[in-house]
């Protein structure tokens, strides 16, 4: 047996003997989602223990290394895990900010007090992250952000208001761009910098979304304590390390518009309710409709495979990740657009049995900030002009 | 399998671009539509495309091919949408030889596949008999006789159809239009007595012909494949051709895009570069994304090809409808963005929408593999 084989032997038997039952099915809605931290509201006794079991392996960021409380597997380990993990249906252990975002920002840029501090609690789900980027007035130009901190020696003293901060209300720490030269050019000024949500000062307070929900808060700064050592990179170089992380959070959003191989298509989903006669839907401009969002579906997945193989052969441009980010989510928007159609009056109910809480709905409006938040689409097609075609 | 071309098929890629620059660029298209040229394609360039192997690359090993793939032969299909080069390279080292090797018997094979190899013989596809491709619709009777069968009726659209030296004509031998089974394919040689062979000018300067049939004899050696059977291969043929025909759209796509962009740097106008105005660089943009989706889908469908994928027909139909989409945006787009001199016959530009329609309406346009394609998905 290869090395590979003895690992794909081993992992089997330890999530046949660690993963719960109740976590080997897909999880439903997104309140059933482990996002971890010290005041999250466990749905259950095996969610909690699904997710300890995991972090304590590793296996939460099982690519990171080792020292840091990581898996440290290497590419085909982790694919291997991935599909392990798969074959038994269970859930992710822990959705995480601190894994997708911080967590390879520090591993890129951060000290090793800092890694040693942050990264082992993020694998272990006991810290929960959020992030402070936006403000009142800098979204799109979000370099033109004025929240400050100011020297005082031994600390910095942080003043202003973040928007669109996530989940932050429930979150343990912040990780948050501020100026910290006013004098600077406006991308020079800017400090990349941690601190925990119960300082003194920090005031979140929840954004009512058109979809009913908060996901998002606004955070209020008055006169918080920044400690010296909780500065990412260089003072004034922030703005480097915020470039990767909106790069990596296209990526991410742009995801949205890959459907999980599992789910149901369009098509059937429609063919269910309109029903179908000699093998076409019954409605026919509906049919059209689908089957023009499940082609350019099918073409955005394949690219999203071919960018990734690019990538991985060495021959990537690296700039595709606007691309990606401006398509998928727009196809996304163009999916619940679709089911709105597909599940007809039912779909604008807002809550009670028969429309799953208004889960349409609510899902389809959600979706409309896809492409506001990341980064607009405008904002990716001018990357795209810049970077790519090399327009001014 | 995945999504980089391998040393191989990257190296013909290369050569491919290297050859058709310089031996088949847009100048040589005109060349032959001023000159009114009765072939629309140079018998010199398909000789040297010959000599390349490039007759081959589809051919099985044993019957002397280069067995190279659908992925090697679909980087020549792209880069002769980018220069828009004519040849019969669809009609016959595509369709030809994926028909005969699909259906044909075992002479069949050797004599024909050898022929098609050295470049003796070209061959040409006569399926639709209306103005909307429509295979299973196939009405024309071939009748049996004592000998063999008797041909008659229409083929329109027939690409290459008046310089082919063989037809690969789909005639209904049983059944009713509509039906899959009753479908048999025959090959016919285009100077038989009762073939009359009208070639109709096109819009891209290309060849495509009406063909009559009127009472052909022809004996049971001419039966290609089982009697009855000749939709399955047929299908099989005219997916490889739609995935090919995908990829020279692309090429068209991505040339399209390459031009117009070039010109967003070179024009001004209000005192400035077109190309610094937001509302263009928007619009370029979504056409480059689009594009970039052009390129997956198209490789996987020639993946799929060579793998014998299951898939395949539905990946084909995706294809082609998703590169008729964006083909059309790409070459509207660029006559839009290229201003007055996109409308001129001077400017090259108007060269690839007029070669894109055909391209897009040969073997089924965007409505016909969206519908295929819904259907195969069970909706």
């Amino acid at each position: 047996m290869s090395d590979l084989q003895v690992f794909r032997q081993e992992t089997r038997e330890w999530l046949e003997e660690n993963c719960p039952q109740s976590m080997r099915s897909p999880v439903n809605t997104a309140d059933q989602a482990c996002w971890g931290g010290r005041n999250f509201d466990f749905e259950s006794e095996d969610q909690k223990l699904w997710m300890e079991r995991m972090g304590a392996k590793g296996w939460t960021a099982p690519d990171w290394p080792t020292e840091y409380g990581g898996g440290g597997l290497d590419r085909a380990e982790n694919k291997v895990l991935k599909e392990e993990i798969a074959r038994i249906r269970a859930r992710s252990p822990l959705d995480s900010f601190g894994i997708w975002m911080i967590g390879p920002a520090l591993l890129k840029f951060g000290s090793e007090e800092l890694k040693q501090q942050h990264l082992p609690p993020i694998v272990r789900g006991e810290i929960r992250w959020c992030q402070g980027y936006s403000e009142p007035n800098a979204g799109s130009d979000l370099a033109g952000l004025q929240s400050k901190a100011v020297d005082l020696g031994d600390h910095f003293i942080a003043n202003g208001q973040k928007v669109w901060t996530d989940q932050c209300d429930k979150a343990d720490w912040m990780f948050c761009l501020l100026r910290t030269d006013p004098e600077a050019k406006k991308q020079m000024g800017i400090s990349l910098v941690l601190f925990d949500m119960e300082t003194p000062g920090v005031t979140p307070k929840p954004i009512k979304l058109i979809s009913g929900s908060s996901p998002f808060c606004e955070t209020f700064l008055d006169d918080v304590r920044v400690e010296k050592d909780q500065i990412v990179g260089e003072v004034n170089q922030g703005w480097t390390i915020a470039k990767y992380l909106l790069t990596h959070e296209r990526e991410m959003i742009g995801g949205f518009g890959l459907t999980g191989a599992g789910s149901k298509t369009l098509g059937m989903i429609a063919a269910d309710t309109v029903g179908t006669q000699d093998g076409r839907l019954n409605d026919l401009f509906m049919r059209t409709d689908i089957a023009r969002w499940e082609i350019d579906a099918a073409s955005f997945a394949l690219t999203a495979e071919r960018v990734s193989d690019e990538v991985k052969s060495g021959q990537g441009v690296g700039a595709t990740s606007a691309m990606l980010k401006y398509y998928g989510t727009e196809l996304n928007k163009r999916r619940f657009e679709q089911l709105m159609k597909i599940n007809g009056s039912n779909a604008m109910i807002w809550d009670g049995e028969v429309s799953n809480g208004g889960w349409a709905a609510r899902a389809w409006l959600r979706t409309k900030g896809n492409s506001i938040e990341g980064g607009t689409s405008e904002v990716q097609l001018n990357i795209i002009a810049k970077n790519i075609f090399g327009l001014g | 399998m995945t999504m980089v071309l391998n040393e191989e098929q990257q190296m013909l890629k290369d050569s491919a671009v290297g050859f058709l620059a310089e031996h088949a660029p847009v100048a040589e298209l005109r060349k032959h539509r001023d000159a009114g040229s009765e072939t629309g394609y140079s018998d010199t360039l398909w000789s040297q495309m010959v000599n390349m192997g490039w007759a081959a690359i589809l051919i099985p090993e044993e019957y002397g091919g280069l067995a190279f793939g659908h992925v090697g032969m679909g980087q020549i299909s792209e880069q002769s949408g980018r220069t828009l080069t004519a040849s019969p390279l669809l009609s016959t080292a595509v369709l030809g030889v994926t028909a005969i090797s699909l259906a044909g018997n075992d002479t069949q094979k050797t004599e024909l596949l050898g022929a098609i190899a050295s470049g003796d013989l070209t061959t040409a596809l006569a399926v639709d008999e209306k103005i909307h491709h429509a295979p299973a619709q196939t009405a024309m009777p071939a009748e049996k006789t004592e000998h063999g069968y008797t041909l008659n009726g229409e083929k329109c659209a027939v690409l290459d159809g008046s310089t082919a030296g063989k037809l690969i004509v789909a005639t209904r031998t049983a059944g009713k239009p509509g039906e899959m089974k009753g479908i048999s394919l025959f090959l016919v040689d285009s100077d038989a007595e009762g073939v009359t062979v009208e070639r109709t000018e096109m819009v891209d300067s290309r060849n495509s012909a009406i063909i009559t049939f009127n009472n052909v004899q022809v004996t049971n050696d001419a039966l290609l494949g089982e009697e009855n059977q000749g939709f399955r291969p047929l299908s099989a043929t005219l997916d490889a051709g739609n995935a090919h025909l995908a990829a020279e759209l692309l090429g068209i796509a991505q040339e399209s895009f390459d031009r117009t962009l070039q010109y967003l740097k070179e024009r001004k106008q209000f005192g400035a570069l077109i190309g610094s105005f937001q509302g263009l660089q928007h619009r370029a943009a979504h056409w480059w994304s689009e594009v970039e989706l052009c390129k997956s889908v198209v490789l996987k469908t020639l993946q799929s090809l060579d793998d014998g994928d299951v898939k395949s027909p539905a990946l084909a139909s995706i294809a082609k409808a998703k590169l008729c989409d964006v083909a059309e945006l790409s070459t509207n787009e660029a006559i839009q963005m290229h201003g007055g001199i996109g409308m001129t016959d001077e400017c090259e530009i108007g060269f690839f929408i007029k070669h894109a329609r055909p391209v897009q309406m040969l073997y089924g346009d965007y409505n016909y593999h969206a519908d295929r394609y819904a259907l195969l998905c069970g909706y």
